[in-house]
């Protein structure tokens, strides 16, 4: 789809089984709606609450040509390039963090000339997945404009039509695909973030298919008694799956801190091996594992209650 | 009382920030000057860190190495989102912004893209992230890095974020009507920007530096004044309380404003 096509989305969105009733499935069934060329969005940001249980089974089910989109984004990105899965990634930084140095997958890739990047300003991504969440075209906005973004991004410049001011537009994303993990849900689909909110509720509305995690199904009467807590309606979701610790070895706001050790391995393994490291984590982690609890196995318990205990301490609950 | 190049940078952008009610303030030294700051000259100042964080505390020993996880929301006020805590800078609400920067050029240009060409770079970097975002939507803005002649450039590769552009008054041109770098904090000095050309000239230098050892570290022609002042060295409270923020070093150990020479780091060490 065309950038910006608002119309064309619409009728895509209308055009779908409307997502009525229970949303609960499983893992392997709800990625079952991912195509191979989809424009996939990435929830949460970074580190924290990347849907990594459904990430690793779009993996498992082997789909191709895909384009990743997410405002920072984190090793996933590298997953999918070492298992030439993605034709294109669409992002405003890429990495783990400062301490991790740069990508050594990411530079390979780029200088290479093997894949498609399309760098935007984090606010710049952040406007075209709420464009698409309010359904129309574009938003301008006053960043980016003079930089070199401009001239590498489908931005227009443009001048106000109220004040004559020079404005940049950012087209709208429409995500074919929207995948979340968030802190709660009930069967139905209505989801609670604690924490950051990230840009889950705009990305869940510019898609056209919601695959949700959640950490905990909670009673249809525990939504309704916190209704403010609601972040994404049942009706935007498509498909919905219990996955405790769903966005392990990433954080979840509350329940578990990331955890830095496990980061460190995995850039130690790509500085001796380089892309062969992240092709054999793969093996190990995503292929070598039927689904998120063997997967969470191979973690071990004992890792799994010291990042809880972490994240408890920065509530100040101990 | 003896103190590392990256010390001697996060004390003097601290100081920056007397009298600053907010700042928008990306991970690593930037981050740690503002706590500095905020637990010595400016308690009420307003920390927001770009996941989306208004006003957190931090825990010494436990600094936040991105800007969106738990640790950079402990204790904060309001967690609006990514999208709509930038939208706090559109419309005008803060007032000062400090991010590092790859390469830095005589007009305050920022690159964190690429070294070498966008197309077929010689190094690709991480992107702008935030950066962009911050440089045109706050009021003012503090690069606060490293001075290395490698850094700063005659000009970027690519412009990832605004600062006078071609100089003059070309910034406002491209239709960035409001914020401006206002100063560039280094290890060797600080630097401002003349008023017409918007060319970068030396302000003050720090103490124990040269002149000469900032021309040496620059590559391009600096504005240099007749007489430049020296700073006040950091005092040991400023520097205890700096360690006890970042114990282990992780940000502290060389150079703590961009990827290259910090170590991997563990939750807890």
């Amino acid at each position: 789809m065309r950038p910006a096509d608002f119309v064309e989305a619409r009728r895509k969105l209308e055009a779908k089984p409307v997502p009525v009733g229970e949303k609960l499935t499983t893992l392997s069934e709800a990625v079952r709606r991912v195509k191979d060329t989809d424009h996939i969005a990435i929830g949460g940001c970074l580190f924290s609450r990347t849907p990594l249980a459904l990430l690793a089974e779009i993996l498992r089910q082997q789909r191709r040509a895909l384009t990743l989109s997410r405002n920072l984004m984190c090793y996933e990105g590298e997953w999918f390039m070492a298992a030439g899965a993605v034709e294109a990634l669409v992002t405003s930084w890429f990495g783990i963090g400062l301490p991790w140095g740069l990508s050594r997958i990411l530079r390979e890739q780029i200088e290479g000339n093997k894949i498609r990047f399309e760098e935007w300003s984090h606010l710049g991504l952040g406007l075209r997945y709420r464009a698409a969440a309010m359904g129309v075209p574009f938003l301008p906005t006053i960043t980016m404009l003079g930089s070199d973004l401009m001239s590498v991004t489908p931005t227009k410049t443009i001048q106000c039509p109220f004040t004559g001011e020079s404005l940049c537009l950012v087209p709208a994303l429409f995500p074919d695909v929207a995948l979340l993990h968030v802190h709660r849900a009930d069967r139905f689909g209505n989801c609670q973030i604690d924490g950051y909110p990230h840009m889950d509720a705009d990305i869940a509305r510019a898609a056209t298919t919601v695959l949700v995690t959640a950490e905990e199904i909670v009673s249809e009467e525990e939504i309704r008694s916190h209704p403010d807590r609601t972040l994404i309606p049942g009706f935007v979701v498509d498909a919905l799956v219990e996955v405790p610790y769903g966005a392990f070895p990433h954080e979840c706001y509350g329940l578990y801190e990331a955890d830095f050790t496990h980061f460190d391995a995995y850039v130690a393994e790509i500085k001796a091996k380089g892309m062969r490291a992240v092709q054999e984590y793969l093996e190990r982690f995503v292929h070598g594992t039927k689904g998120h609890s063997e997967y969470l196995s191979l973690f071990g318990e004992e890792a799994l209650h010291r990042q809880a205990r972490y994240a408890r301490e920065l509530l100040g609950r101990s | 009382m003896s103190y590392l190049p990256s010390e001697l940078l996060a004390v003097m952008a601290a100081r920056q920030l007397a009298g600053v009610s907010s700042v928008f303030a990306g991970v690593g030294i930037p981050l740690l000057s503002a706590v500095l700051a905020q637990k010595t000259i400016t308690p009420h100042l307003t920390i927001v860190v770009e996941g989306g964080s208004i006003g957190p505390q931090v825990i010494p020993g436990r600094l936040p190495i991105s800007t969106n996880e738990m640790r950079g929301a402990y204790r904060a006020q309001m967690l609006p989102g990514i999208t709509d805590t930038f939208l706090f800078a559109q419309r005008g609400f803060l007032e000062m912004g400090f991010v590092g920067g790859a390469q830095i050029d005589r007009y305050g240009n920022l690159n964190s893209s690429v070294v070498g060409s966008y197309k077929a770079p010689k190094v690709r970097l991480p992107g702008s992230g935030g950066a962009n975002d911050i440089i045109s939507l706050c009021r003012r803005v503090i690069v606060v890095t490293m001075h290395e002649r490698r850094r700063f450039v005659p000009r970027v590769d690519f412009v990832t974020s605004p600062g006078f552009l071609e100089g003059g008054d070309a910034r406002k041109r491209s239709g960035l009507v409001f914020g401006r770098i206002s100063r560039v904090v280094t290890n060797l000095g600080i630097m401002g920007f003349d008023e017409k050309t918007k060319r970068m000239c030396l302000e003050s230098l720090h103490p124990g530096v040269s002149v000469q050892e900032v021309i040496e570290n620059t590559g391009f022609e600096l504005m240099i004044p007749n007489e430049v002042p020296v700073n006040d060295s950091p005092d040991e409270s400023e520097l205890e309380l700096l360690r006890s923020l970042d114990p282990d070093k992780k940000f502290l150990r060389t150079d703590g404003t961009t990827h290259a020479t910090v170590s991997p780091n563990r939750n807890q060490d």
